[in-house]
């Protein structure tokens, strides 16, 4: 069976925008399926992140444990600690 | 994000407290509780120049509502109104506005309190603090 992944669309704010350098980072056919995958791609392609408290991820506007299955058709971002009030 | 009882919004512009009074003021309630969180030139011993508020919208009005339902539920709230600002927030300016009604004040004070606690904690909005000799965001630091 031929399985071709699309680029992963994550949005990115506060510490994580700037961390990446925009507010959109596009993964590019990488085998990504799970959030905890995820945050391990992040840490290790962005070794800023493990500098700083650690990030959520939210999957479709809402929060998601590390075990969630995701992929690029779900709108995914990281959640930096918040610190609104 | 409004309906009969719940007025959320976030917003670029100046906050008006007058605003969230009048929507949540009703004839069946006997009790108004506001929150207004201001800037404030100092935290601890750092000097403050402005703060910048940026925010995941369609998420953050999701989970503002997820918070106001449960502060009707729990508290037995009429109305509730919770006004948040986005961008450039200078000294003294308001960054949250948060306001609600019951038949009687204990209701009105705890749910107010409890709102803005939870806002804090889970509610995807971030502040940068923009200081005389530099800039951080807020709870990021290591």
């Amino acid at each position: 069976m031929i399985q071709i992944y699309q680029d992963m669309k994550v949005l990115c704010f506060g510490i994580a925008r700037e961390i990446i350098g925009n507010s959109e980072l596009l993964i590019p056919n990488v085998e990504i399926d799970t959030v905890s995958s995820l945050k391990a791609y992040l840490k290790s392609e962005y070794p800023e992140f493990n500098v700083y408290k650690q990030f959520q991820i939210a999957v479709n506007q809402e929060f998601a444990d590390d075990d969630r299955p995701i992929c690029s058709r779900d709108e995914i971002a990281i959640i930096p600690p918040v610190s609104g009030g | 994000m409004v309906d009969k009882n719940l007025d959320i919004q976030l917003s670029a512009e100046t906050l008006e407290i007058s605003k969230n009074y009048n929507f949540v003021l009703d004839e069946k309630c006997g009790g108004i509780d506001m929150f207004v969180g201001t800037v404030r030139r100092w935290n601890k011993d750092e000097e403050i120049t402005h703060l910048d508020f940026e925010c995941y919208e369609p998420m953050a009005l999701s989970e503002l509502k997820k918070i106001a339902n449960r502060a009707f539920s729990q508290f037995g709230l009429h109305k509730i109104s919770v006004h948040h600002r986005t961008g450039h927030v200078g000294l003294k300016d308001i960054a949250v506005v948060i306001a609600v009604s019951a038949k009687h004040r204990k209701a009105a004070f705890e749910g107010c309190e409890f709102i803005i606690d939870e806002l804090k904690k889970t509610v995807p909005i971030w502040k940068k603090e923009f200081l005389i000799d530099g800039s951080h965001w807020v709870n990021s630091r290591p």
